[in-house]
């Protein structure tokens, strides 16, 4: 009796983790929960139309929830997340490019997307505008009238001062485009994909990041038009 | 019709390469590109220059073995069509063609526009069969499997392993043929048994060949000749995290030693 080849071993040499589409997964998840987060602070962040009580209680209530503790978490959730999302992409795109040393003399693309082509950099425009955007609104930087709890006030001075809310605003563009390809490509890569829903996956995230974008910049333009003081 | 061709010349894999433009005078457009590249080649010869070698071997579309970038698109601008099934008809007279081999770490360039395409046998190697003796052709209707399953198993399937979506593939990845070929197995009765294993050691062997890895472009879609869905792509990335999920489980069953 002739004996089979031996089956693909069980154990993997790397860790799946490691591999490419461990590192995908890795980005997808991560990805997922910072698009909550970006979703729920906007929603938060139209408390800006409520008013100045409106906007410090709900900063109150952000930093007395679960007695000061549950600001703490989702900040080490939110910068884990972030952490282990530009490991994930840097990683993968070092390789991707080390994949492809000769470049074609005459590339034309077809099915991809402006918005899957500028991922990369994109994500990188959104790492400084976030690094920017703590430091700002966070931490008081960049602004001699920034009064911590004060939040209403403090957004108001921010966004007074027009390169800041150019900045807002380019970033919130990239983030537009980066969330356009992001949330469906997010699902593919975690395995749900089905010609059924897709059409309806990359509307919704088309719908998603339309909505970030018109809620995110209506915040600093307000503010310039003079519509909130 | 008469086309200016800038092709690329390389002698052998470690040589440089560099563009070199040739001129096809008086082609027929019904001629197919690989006809046309005989006739350029002809002449070459006549001249008493080394031809210019590409890679051919049925000229149906079947067999996978042409494939060159003309023009920017892996296969030339006509979907679902290989080099050989591509005409001149496709083509403007007077046109300037770029033709480029597969740019891949993991295809090395043999010569000219001929690639080296190893890489795919050996991620097939890793798991791309089924290792039960099934005994001879069953009779129809003998194993149940839902149409639905027969249909999309044709379709992963009718995958030639030409490479057209690695090279189509800004980041240079073998996602849409890996997953083609585990799915083709795993959507059948036959396939289950190694199902989690065969995913995740044609995945280790695909990033040990240095592809790079998918961002959902869907590029290698609209390159495959065969028009192969990236559905698929999914549909190996379930698995590849299912092999993840289930280790513990499948180890426990058959002992640390593996199979």
């Amino acid at each position: 009796m002739t004996t089979a080849t031996a089956p693909a071993a069980l154990r993997l040499k790397v860790p799946y983790v490691a591999s490419t589409i461990g590192r995908k997964v890795v980005m997808a998840v991560t990805g997922l929960v910072l698009f909550g987060f970006v979703l729920v602070h906007m929603i938060g962040n139209l408390t800006l139309y409520a008013g100045p009580e409106a906007m410090d209680g709900y900063s109150r209530f952000l930093h007395t929830f679960l007695h000061g503790g549950g600001l703490w978490i989702a900040r080490v959730v939110l910068l884990t997340c972030a952490v282990l999302h530009v490991w994930s992409a840097a990683s993968l795109t070092l390789d991707s490019w080390a994949a492809r040393p000769v470049g074609y003399r005459l590339w034309k693309a077809k099915d991809s997307t402006y918005a899957s082509r500028t991922m990369r950099w994109g994500g990188v425009i959104l790492f400084l505008f976030i690094i920017f955007h703590i430091l700002n609104l966070t931490l008081g930087h960049f602004d001699p009238g920034y009064v911590p709890g004060d939040v209403y006030a403090n957004v108001v001075h921010a966004f007074r001062q027009w390169p800041v809310s150019v900045f807002y605003i380019v970033a919130m563009f990239a983030l537009g485009l980066h969330l356009d390809h992001g949330v469906w490509s997010l699902f593919h890569t975690l395995g749900f994909s089905h010609p059924r829903y897709k059409r309806w996956l990359r509307e919704a995230a088309r719908g998603f990041a339309i909505l970030l974008v018109v809620g995110n910049c209506s915040f600093p333009i307000a503010v310039l038009a003079g519509w909130v003081r | 019709m008469n086309l200016t061709l800038h092709v690329w010349r390389q002698k052998g894999p470690r040589e440089r390469g560099r563009f070199v433009t040739y001129r096809a005078t008086d082609v027929s457009a019904d001629m197919s590109f690989l006809e046309m590249l005989d006739v350029v080649n002809e002449g070459l010869l006549l001249k008493g220059e080394e031809p210019i070698a590409f890679d051919h071997d049925c000229r149906e579309g079947i067999c996978g073995a042409c494939g060159m970038v003309i023009n920017g698109r892996p296969h030339g601008p006509k979907a679902r069509t290989t080099t050989c099934q591509l005409h001149l008809r496709s083509f403007r007279d007077g046109q300037e063609l770029w033709l480029e081999p597969w740019r891949s770490r993991a295809f090395p360039v043999v010569k000219d526009l001929i690639v080296d395409r190893g890489a795919f046998d050996r991620v097939i190697q890793a798991g791309g069969y089924i290792s039960a003796a099934i005994g001879s052709a069953p009779d129809a209707n003998a194993v149940p499997i839902r149409k639905e399953n027969a249909d999309l198993a044709m379709d992963a399937a009718a995958c030639i392993g030409c490479g057209a979506c690695v090279a189509a593939c800004p980041n240079g990845s073998a996602m849409l043929f890996t997953a083609a070929k585990i799915s083709h197995l795993g959507l059948l009765a036959q396939g289950q048994p190694e199902r989690y294993e065969r995913a995740a050691a044609m995945v280790e062997t695909m990033d040990a060949e240095g592809f790079g890895s998918c961002t959902n472009h869907n590029e290698c879609e609209a390159a495959c000749p065969k028009g192969i869905s990236v559905a698929f792509i999914a549909r190996l990335n379930a698995d590849f995290v299912r092999a993840r999920l289930t280790e513990g489980r499948r180890l426990e069953q058959v002992g640390e030693g593996g199979v």
